[in-house]
């Protein structure tokens, strides 16, 4: 009986391995700050992230769930106020009506939502071939494989073997799913000049850009760490009392 | 005698199991009341900026800040005049027309009427300043209450002057 | 077992005398006799309603910030995971809530499976905890869909549709159900409103569920009646209010692991991206809970066949204390059925697995023979089985088997 139950479990493995041969690449794998139980964010990496992110990919890709207000947070890339009220002063959003019932443009604040690069779906389509960039607010969640994925589909463009005939607006990736993906190479070496002098090599940019589109999927994720840390170790220490109290409690029942 | 020790150990680990159990369970209620509180995307909008320019003596605009109208009027050098020359002992919350500006021409205050929270009519009433339509509020043009069942003169929010044409509400 | 009680404060007396409310508690939770052998599969029944009561209440406070709209249902789940005061928290614990639920709703399940808790005279509870399960599944799929993720959406789209399999009246009464041609926002408002109403109902299922089983008490891992008044009892609290504390305070270590440190492992990334009624995800999946059903509903090459296999699958659950003709409750002296129940056990679990990959070839053959097994187990094996299965001699009662090998050398050493 056993022996068949084993069986049955491993002819499961068997096809479940060769059903995931066959999707695509497996994508690399840095190491990550914000994993393991007490993980958290680089403040420099998420700050150089925001960089990469408004310099290359804000020309196309909207970032509809976030605020200007989310940079200065606890647990996000904690630009300083004044900082983040420059950023923000750096974009134009539609203002309220004047007078005339016009609405005017005026700088974006802090309280705002990030500018979208469209006004909508069909502008950015016509803009990029009838393809859409999608939002990345929570990017990394939407995605199998999340945070990996999307670092290995930034620095995963490679020349196209020869018999690979690609069709207009159509780039070889070597992760992207039959290899094949909408979005020109974005990163190039010294795609952006960093403040803090780090040498911006695609790598790098792709490295600092996914850890700031990974906060800005998970805003929570130090805070949440931090509190399940402090709620495991209760429950442990509860659970421990909880067991020496039931043990005399069943001390004299047979 | 031993038998005393095991009923002492017995319920010192009842006591601690209990209490530590009590502990975390009013630990867990707070996240669920906190969670009523004004929210991060409501307290960013905790202050509004202005722009004074389109504003001429004698007139008015009505500003949302927190969700509450703030009256900003720029007085006349009459009502200012009148402000400044009512003596205390009229009023039923004294404080002095100076006390409720930073910049005698701006008077800003939340618009609230300190009675049940309508919105007071600008420029009416019997002291020309604010009268509140809903149980008959009579504030002055410095938004004092005068006459009528509101116990306080209006409110003035926090505000600072950015420059000679932005305040800051807030 | 309650006549003697008597509140000992004045105000408790005369409270109770116009309202024998604690009569009623003290009946019922205190000192409860029940069966001293209870393992620790049987703590799931408190922490199911445990699981109930956290849903119940964080759902709650989920709805003063959601908006059940298809153009803000989306937005207003972000906002609640970025801007409420510890939103990420409460929703986390909600999602992760329904899974762990589930979990314990199974093995609450093959609890009552493997010890025979659903027999003669506890058929009632049984067929209560069925319809439980019922609405719960319903609770639980309305649940997904508020999110308004692209699973949510595709689920939605699907799991109406299996109406349109009705003869005749189906179309109509997909349109009734979507109030309008396809699903939007009218089908998420109704949702809203019925998950919202759903959980209430489970409670007070749950509320005849402990009722009827307080009737005549708990089964025990033996599987025979206790005798009243001897031995076999204790009081339910403070032994099993402990017990079972402890066993819940060990599940919520796991529910709290998910919360906080996997929160979207149990969940699927298309659900991140917003419902778009223009383009279905690649490969759509159920939350897992659901997989081995969907298996049932795909392997099935007819449309209306697959949905009225699916819907037999948990219906005929309600028959169980019929079709299992065996006179011994519990698995543990029935040899054979033993053998079988984690036969059964394993083919829901390969249901499962095959309810999670494409439908085709191989898996499609294998989905087809699991779900032949699935009803051969309820409609063949459990009434032959208690026509040739020779059991075990049986205990005298429930004092007996637990002695331990010593002291029952004792007793026969003293007895004689």
């Amino acid at each position: 009986m056993k022996k068949f139950i084993i069986n049955i479990i491993l002819t499961i493995l068997f096809f479940s391995y060769v059903h995931a041969a066959e999707e695509m690449n497996e994508p690399l794998h840095p190491d990550w700050s914000f994993e393991g139980p007490l993980g958290k964010f680089e403040r420099a990496s998420l700050q150089r992230g925001y960089q990469v992110y408004t310099e290359v990919c804000a020309g196309c890709h909207s970032m509809d769930l976030l605020s200007y207000r989310n940079l200065v947070e606890e647990g996000g890339p904690e630009f300083s106020k004044d900082q983040a009220k420059a950023m923000a002063a750096m974009f134009e959003t539609k203002g309220s009506p004047n007078e005339e019932g016009e609405i005017t443009m005026r700088p974006a604040i802090l309280s705002d939502h990030f500018v979208s690069p469209w006004e909508n779906e069909q502008q950015a389509r016509a803009a990029n071939g009838g393809a859409y960039p999608p939002d990345l607010s929570v990017i990394v969640k939407a995605r199998e494989g999340g945070a990996d994925y999307i670092y290995s589909l930034l620095i995963g463009y490679e020349d196209a073997p020869s018999e690979m005939s690609l069709d207009d607006g159509v780039y070889y990736n070597i992760y992207a799913k039959g290899n094949k993906i909408a979005m020109p190479q974005p990163l190039y070496e010294d795609g952006v000049e960093y403040t803090d002098g780090t040498v911006a090599t695609p790598e790098q940019m792709a490295h600092d850009v996914t850890m700031f589109l990974t906060w800005a999927a998970e805003p929570k994720l130090e805070a949440r760490k931090r509190i399940g840390f402090k709620v495991i170790s209760y429950l442990i220490i509860l659970s421990f009392l909880l067991y020496f109290t039931n043990r005399r409690i069943w001390k004299d029942t047979h | 005698m031993s038998e005393d020790k095991t009923v002492t150990r017995r319920n010192f680990l009842y006591i601690t199991t209990g209490s530590f159990f009590a502990a975390g369970s009013a630990a867990v209620v707070w996240p669920f009341v906190h969670q009523m509180n004004p929210d991060a995307s409501v307290k960013a909008l905790a202050s509004t900026e202005v722009d004074l320019t389109p504003i001429l003596p004698g007139q008015s605009i009505t500003v949302l800040w927190r969700g509450k109208p703030v009256f900003i009027r720029r007085r006349t050098s009459e009502e200012i005049a009148e402000a400044k020359k009512v003596s205390l002992t009229e009023l039923p919350d004294p404080e002095v027309d100076e006390d409720r500006v930073k910049n005698p021409e701006w008077l800003i205050m939340v618009g609230i009427c300190t009675h049940l929270g309508c919105i007071p009519l600008g420029q009416k009433g019997e002291y020309n300043g604010w009268f509140c339509p809903c149980h008959g509020s009579h504030y002055d043009t410095s938004g004092r209450i005068r006459k009528g069942p509101a116990p306080k003169n209006l409110e003035i929010p926090q505000y600072v002057f950015l420059d000679d044409n932005t305040v800051k509400i807030g | 077992m309650s006549d003697n009680y008597e509140p000992s404060s004045a105000i408790g007396k005369w409270f109770d005398k116009r309202l024998p409310l604690l009569t009623l508690f003290a009946g019922h939770v205190l000192p409860y006799p029940t069966p001293k052998n209870l393992n620790y599969w049987w703590t799931f029944g408190g922490i199911l309603t445990f699981c109930l009561v956290t849903q119940i209440v964080t759902g709650l406070v989920l709805a003063m910030h959601y908006v059940a709209d298809a153009e803000q249902a989306f937005t207003s789940v972000e906002h609640i995971m970025r801007d409420v005061n510890f939103g990420w928290m409460l929703r986390y614990i909600h999602a992760n809530g329904a899974s762990m639920m589930f979990m314990a709703v199974y093995i609450h399940m093959a609890r009552s499976l493997f010890y025979g808790s659903y027999k003669e005279p506890r058929e009632l509870i049984w067929i209560i905890g069925v319809f439980i399960f019922l609405l719960m599944i319903a609770t639980a799929f309305m649940g997904y869909v508020l999110p308004w993720g692209q699973m949510s959406f595709w689920a939605a789209t699907v799991i109406t549709n299996l109406f349109s399999a009705i003869p005749l009246v189906g179309e109509s009464i997909t349109n009734w159900l979507w109030g309008g041609y396809s699903v939007g926002s009218p089908l998420l408002t109704r949702f809203f409103t019925l998950h919202y109403l759903m959980p209430f109902l489970i409670f007070a299922l749950v509320i005849l569920h402990v009722w009827a089983l307080h009737v005549p008490g708990n089964n025990n891992p033996e599987g025979i009646d206790v005798v009243q008044g001897s031995q076999d009892t204790v009081p339910f609290h403070p032994h099993y209010v402990v017990k079972d504390g402890l066993a819940l305070v060990v599940f919520l270590v796991i529910f709290a692991g998910f919360v906080f440190f996997v929160p979207n492992l149990l969940g699927h990334t298309d659900n991140y991206i917003q419902a778009n009624p223009l383009q279905t995800p690649e490969h759509i999946v159920p939350e897992w809970y659901f997989l081995p059903f969907y298996a049932i509903l795909r392997a099935v090459p007819d449309k209306l066949g697959g949905v009225i296999l699916m819907v037999s699958s948990i219906a005929i659950l309600a028959f169980l204390p019929w079709l299992d003709t065996s006179k011994v409750r519990s698995a543990k002296y029935r040899p054979l059925y033993k053998q079988f129940f984690w036969l059964f056990i394993a083919d829901v679990i390969l249901l499962g697995y095959l309810g999670a990959q494409s439908a085709d070839g191989l898996f499609l053959i294998i989905s087809r023979i699991a779900t032949a097994y699935y009803f051969i187990h309820f409609l063949v094996l459990m009434p032959l089985l208690g026509f040739v299965e020779k059991t075990k001699p049986l205990p005298k009662s429930i004092s007996e088997p637990v002695l331990s090998k010593e002291e029952r050398e004792a007793q026969v050493a003293g007895s004689t």
